[in-house]
């Protein structure tokens, strides 16, 4: 069974036509990057598959469910975690209470538990804090556990980002952007970062990504988008031939 | 890094409970505290209880509310309504009172707000605010339905019965009900959606579960706190639950420093005592100057302070920012994320 | 049937008076995003300036309306420069307590006695009333005056926004401050014109409104304040047209609903219909829905 099976996925805005008839199949422990020049729809991609804005047409399975009219947080629980492009971390919150969220939306205690600091709430509680610790130091942020997420400089937010998304214990893991506004070595360290929490975790990955050093290093598999269509896919050596692809990001003859 | 045990913290605040209590006893025995300074400690601890509930609401969880004193309110009329027709001063009806008042309170909150949690920021506010004045003018022509409660003349014969004691320790297990639930899941739930919704939302936060449960709390502490306030001042009248009222409580919330429960707790005690040292200070003649100070120290401390004056800070021992250590999973271990 | 059309041309009597006082709150909120809680209170200031210019000082009304709406327009901008713009770049919340402020100064300072003084005023009709009598239908000069008033004052708005520069830089301003700044427009002249613009319509409907209900004290402005903010809320906050409709509307809700509902609930009706509106569209009848971005 495939992990993720997307089916004639179409948003229209308005007369926009934002995500046109977008079919995409990954398999468990697939890597696949997601590319395309600003405004293909690929972010948009994300929130249809999230649920976070309804399709004008078209299914979203996941694991051999329909995510059809479940809420966000619902297509969370069911194991699909993402970040965003324009971080949207709980900024006045410790790094650690960011993780800590996001772990503990079901925590295994009542309101009655956590009014009154029963039994549960200290074993619970010190379970998910040890094991968002732990999330941290993979993402090498342990050290900054008590500073507040917005305080801290933009790569460490992003890794953030992927830290809070792995605290909801998905199995497939949206990244949007993860090395936007990072530095060379900082995106050197990511591919490594990406492999590592995929394996670790046992993740299947979706990535959108601009810098396509990144995505030829470390997709198996792209899909190209331009104007909410796919208009390529393959392996990094087959889209760096694609004269489509060529085409949508150098431009292309005015009709 | 410098080990903090979680429940370090609250020993020494329930101590300083108690000495605050004992105090209280002994400066109130040798009359140093006297009738009207004791009315007024009184009036601070309810009104902060009720602030407190505001805290979760606006605060913690970041909903906009501006008709808080509704809830009081209700509180108010309902504990009031039971001690007054069926207690006639038992000391049991008058518990069971508040807890009615109470429940009354968030049971309302949770049919309003299941629909107007929808809306956000401003709208929000301008919802809530609406139905206080709603509940306002109900209350004015309560006697119509039901005649004890006196109408727009207000409600009288309610029990003189809360004292000190039950005040202090209704007010202490709302602190320690809010710090609870603040270190809690639910506590981190609530930020998660104050902070970004959309983001909560995507993380696996319940926003609508996580919005409603922090205002039916809230508005359940205003209303056991209402249920006090019927209890400790003879007439129980509808101006003093008016949307006026509603900007008392979110004044405080805010000049507190939003989010901060040890500033609503600071700025609650002090915002009331400071009306009253107003009163105490300028005397029967320039009584009418005590609203024009008293509004131009709101400005004054919101343009100085606009985060309020204990923004992003706690007193670390009733909400710590560190985490114990605990036991975490012996090294090489793979934290088990998928459970 | 003659009662109620009479019913109604006195809720629209009462909707343009609250036109008045909604195009101030929806401008200020168009152009900072704040509830300007002090509004209802330069409204307040207004009917007491012309009550005072006209019975201390004498002036005729004539001058008295424009001498009260130059000294509101001065009151509002100098309300934004010092208690507002210290917070411009604060939480919004903090602009808003301050706005509280505010509006508790105006009225507890109103009320000293060196001031407006605390009680009620009886304000005497600047010109005999008259009453005609259009086979029952029953109209006043009264109603006509804020009419024509209030239609001439809309127009001066309309073109104010619509077709002068000033007008231009201000929605502007209302749609993005940093874009507008760099176009070279002065954002914070623009800001202090917006309240004078609306303070100025404040005064000139608490001139109205004492008129039409001749009592005033220094606490009459919250009602009605919030009154006009619900409209214009109802209306779509932010939209100059839909302040309009929103007034028209509330005025005909608070007079209908006192006339054949009850007095005494109307308060609470106009609410009811405020929230249920949010509930339905939360941006107000005119105003423009934005789906939250992702």
């Amino acid at each position: 069974m495939s992990v993720l099976e997307v089916r004639n996925l179409t948003k229209n805005f308005g007369g926009l036509h934002a995500v046109s008839d977008f079919n995409l199949t990954m398999e468990e422990g697939e890597l696949v990057g997601l590319i395309g020049p600003n405004g293909a729809g690929k972010t948009t991609v994300f929130n249809l598959i999230t649920q976070m804005i309804p399709p004008t047409s078209g299914s979203v399975i996941f694991q051999g469910g329909d995510l059809a009219r479940l809420k966000p947080f619902q297509v969370c629980r069911s194991g699909i975690a993402r970040t965003f492009q324009n971080i949207r971390l709980f900024k006045d919150v410790t790094v650690l209470d960011n993780v800590r969220t996001s772990f503990g939306t079901r925590p295994g205690y009542g309101l009655l538990g956590a009014a009154l600091h029963l039994k549960g709430y200290s074993r619970a509680e010190a379970e998910l804090t040890a094991k968002s610790r732990d999330i941290l130091e993979v993402l090498g942020l342990l050290d900054k556990q008590y500073e507040l997420a917005g305080s801290l400089p933009y790569g460490q937010q992003r890794r953030l980002e992927i830290a809070r998304a792995l605290g909801t214990g998905p199995k497939l893991l949206l990244l949007d952007e993860p090395a936007a506004g990072m530095n060379p070595s900082e995106v050197g360290g990511l591919v490594q970062l990406v492999l590592s929490i995929k394996a670790r975790f046992g993740l299947t990955v979706l990535l959108i990504e601009h810098q396509m050093g990144l995505v030829m290093n470390l997709c198996e598999r792209i899909v190209v988008m331009d104007f909410g269509e796919v208009i390529a896919g393959g392996t990094p050596v087959e889209i760096q031939g694609n004269p489509k692809v060529l085409e949508a990001y150098l431009g292309r003859a005015v009709a | 890094m410098k080990r903090t045990n979680l429940t370090a913290g609250l020993p020494l605040v329930l101590l300083l409970a108690l000495v605050f209590f004992v105090a209280r006893e002994v400066l109130g025995s040798l009359e140093i505290i006297n009738y009207y300074w004791q009315l007024i400690l009184d009036q601070s601890l309810i009104i902060t209880t009720a602030a407190i509930g505001l805290s979760i609401i606006y605060g913690f969880a970041g909903q906009f509310s501006l008709g808080h004193a509704a809830f009081f309110g209700l509180g108010a009329y309902t504990a009031g309504l039971i001690s007054k027709l069926w207690g006639h001063g038992n000391y049991g009806v008058f518990l069971l009172s508040l807890v009615a008042g109470a429940a009354l309170a968030g049971a309302v909150a949770f049919l309003i707000g299941l629909p107007i949690l929808r809306l956000r920021s401003d709208y929000l506010g301008i919802a809530t605010m609406g139905f206080g004045i709603i509940v306002k003018v109900l209350m004015d022509n309560s006697n119509k339905w039901i005649t004890a409660t006196g109408g727009a003349t207000g409600m009288t014969g309610v029990p003189q019965i809360a004292k000190f004691p039950v005040i202090f320790s209704v007010f202490l297990l709302a602190v320690l009900l809010a710090r609870n639930l603040r270190l809690s899941s639910f506590g981190r739930a609530w930020t998660a959606v104050r902070e970004d919704e959309v983001a909560a939302d995507a993380m696996g936060v319940d926003p609508t579960r996580v919005k409603t449960l922090a205002f039916v709390l809230g508005c359940a502490l205003a209303g056991v706190a209402g249920a006090l306030y019927a209890h400790r001042y003879p007439i129980v009248h509808p101006s003093s639950f008016d949307f006026l009222k509603s900007f008392d409580f979110l004044i405080i919330v805010v000049l507190g420093g939003l989010g901060s429960m040890s500033g609503t707790i600071v700025t609650g005690v002090g915002w009331v005592f400071l009306l009253e040292v107003l009163r105490a200070v300028l005397g029967q003649s320039f009584l009418d100057f005590r609203g024009v100070i008293y509004a131009l120290t709101l400005v004054l401390v919101v343009i100085l302070r606009p985060k309020g004056l204990l923004s992003g800070m706690e007193w670390q021992a009733l909400i710590p920012r560190r985490v114990p250590e605990g036991n975490p999973p012996a090294k090489g271990e793979t934290p088990n994320v998928s459970a | 049937m003659i009662e109620a059309i009479n019913q109604v041309l006195n809720g629209l009597q009462l909707g343009l008076v609250y036109a008045l006082i909604a195009l101030g709150y929806t401008m200020v909120y168009g152009i900072i995003r704040l509830i300007n809680f002090a509004h209802g209170d330069v409204f307040m200031v207004g009917a007491f300036i012309a009550f005072i210019s006209t019975v201390n000082w004498h002036l005729p009304f004539y001058i008295a309306v424009p001498l009260s709406m130059l000294i509101c327009a001065a009151l509002g901008v100098i309300i934004e420069r010092l208690a507002y713009r210290p917070l411009r770049y604060a939480a919004r919340i903090a602009a808003l307590i301050s706005a509280i402020g505010v509006s508790l100064l105006i009225e507890y300072g109103g009320s000293l006695k060196f001031v407006f003084g605390p009680n009620y005023r009886v304000v005497p009709q600047p010109f005999s009333v008259v009453q005609w009598d259009l086979s029952g239908i029953s109209v006043s000069n009264i109603q006509v005056i804020v009419l024509v008033t209030v239609v001439i004052l809309l127009a001066g708005l309309q073109y104010l926004v619509a077709r002068t520069k000033t007008g231009k830089a201000m929605r502007a301003v209302s749609f993005d401050h940093d874009a507008a700044r760099l176009m070279g427009i002065n954002v914070d002249a623009i800001i202090s014109y917006t309240f004078a613009l609306g303070s100025a319509l404040a005064a000139a409907g608490g001139v109205l409104y004492s008129v039409a209900y001749p009592q005033i004290n220094p606490f009459m402005g919250i009602m009605p304040g919030l009154k006009a903010f619900t409209a214009a809320v109802l209306g779509g906050i932010g939209s100059i047209p839909g302040a309009m409709l929103g007034a028209l509307i509330m005025g005909q809700v608070d007079v209908l609903s006192a006339a054949y509902i009850s007095s005494q609930l109307r308060d609470a009706i106009a609410f009811t219909i405020l929230i249920l509106v949010l509930l339905v569209k939360p941006s107000g009848l005119l105003g423009k829905t934005g789906p939250e971005k992702v």
